[in-house]
């Protein structure tokens, strides 16, 4: 009777009923068999948002698609892109995809100098990235292939600059990732904030897999 | 009893988060994502920049062949993604986010194509 009583507080106003609903049945929500760690639904709705993620990718690839032919007699892709530095933008991401990996490893051994050794060596990486973007994008609006200047060069700025601006704040959350790892050390709490963006940063570089193929190397093909 | 299952739960934080596949990979699971993923990229890189097939459309389409199978590298051994993580239902979110993600891209493009064809005076040379 008492738990009943407390599940009926759980409709009052001005109460939290998740606050409350684990005290009613907790089995409900935890596998007693410990096939499942209380953090599981963290990465599964961190999922949920890269997925949807995904869709807003989506959306400016499908852009890009229809309208990455429309020069309006400006340059084309042949004339802008310079591949050889595309591929070494892209051996940054993947190199810092897998030092995020490794610092994971450390994580998983508990060795927390070594952790942030990697996170930083990642951040690096992802700095490279930024900074060689920026790069390409200022060479290309100094040549007048501004964002202004064609449907092309608006939805190749859109796609490419959303996820450099991805790669950017993915590396603000690696930063402040790290104060906190020094500040309280490898506790479940840091082990599931450095999950949840080891997971966005994979999912950064899954999405340049389709940016360097579908925009860069199939703009030279054209 | 609650209070105390779960806090054992957090004692063993991720030691025994291997059960269910979630966010956990070996060495050798991320050595192998890299090595593929380096061969997938360098491939496409140099079929394009040294045009090695001699046309570009058979290039096209065999580069984005290179780049589906180094999503597939990436999901499985850099996000881990298996059938069975969070109980089915990663890759259930994954299936349907795709779904959508083809009916954008293949919808956006037909829909745009038809309406260019059917709105120029003349037939506009795609590409």
């Amino acid at each position: 009777m008492a738990t009943q009583s407390s599940a009926a507080m759980n409709f009052e106003p001005g109460r939290s009923p998740s606050v409350t609903i684990p005290q009613v049945d907790p089995t409900a929500f935890y596998d007693a068999k410990g096939e499942h760690h209380p953090e599981g639904s963290t990465m599964l709705g961190f999922w949920l948002y890269l997925m949807s993620d995904c869709l807003i990718f989506a959306a400016l690839f499908a852009t890009y698609a229809v309208v990455g032919r429309n020069y309006a007699a400006g340059p084309s892709p042949k004339d802008l892109f310079d591949l050889p530095l595309v591929a070494l933008n892209t051996s940054m991401l993947l190199f810092s995809s897998i030092t995020y990996g490794f610092a994971m490893l450390e994580m998983e051994k508990g060795d927390l100098s070594r952790v942030q050794i990697w996170l930083a060596i990642t951040g690096l990486f992802g700095l490279a990235f930024v900074g060689l973007e920026l790069y390409e994008f200022h060479h290309l609006i100094h040549e007048g292939a501004t964002p202004q200047r064609s449907a092309f060069l608006s939805a190749f700025f859109t796609l490419v600059g959303t996820h450099g601006l991805h790669v950017s704040l993915g590396i603000v959350w690696l930063v402040t990732l790290m104060a906190q790892v020094h500040k309280r050390g490898l506790v479940p709490e840091n082990k599931r904030r450095l999950l949840c963006l080891s997971m966005f940063w994979h999912f950064l570089d899954v999405i340049w897999i389709g940016v360097f193929t579908f925009v860069y190397l199939m703009g030279v093909l054209q | 009893m609650s209070a105390a299952s779960k806090a054992g739960h957090d004692d063993h934080g991720h030691g025994h988060g291997h059960a269910d596949g979630g966010s956990h990979g070996t060495f050798k699971d991320y050595m192998t994502g890299f090595v593929l993923s380096v061969i997938l990229t360098a491939i496409p890189f140099i079929l394009v920049m040294g045009n090695v097939l001699g046309n570009d459309r058979i290039t096209g389409i065999v580069i984005m062949g290179f780049a589906v199978a180094q999503i597939v590298v990436h999901m499985i051994y850099f996000l881990h993604m298996n059938t069975k993580s969070e109980g089915g239902w990663t890759i259930l979110a994954l299936i349907f986010t795709l779904t959508l993600v083809i009916i954008t891209l293949a919808g956006s493009l037909w829909v745009m194509y038809h309406l260019n064809t059917n709105m120029m005076p003349q037939h506009m040379h795609m590409g």
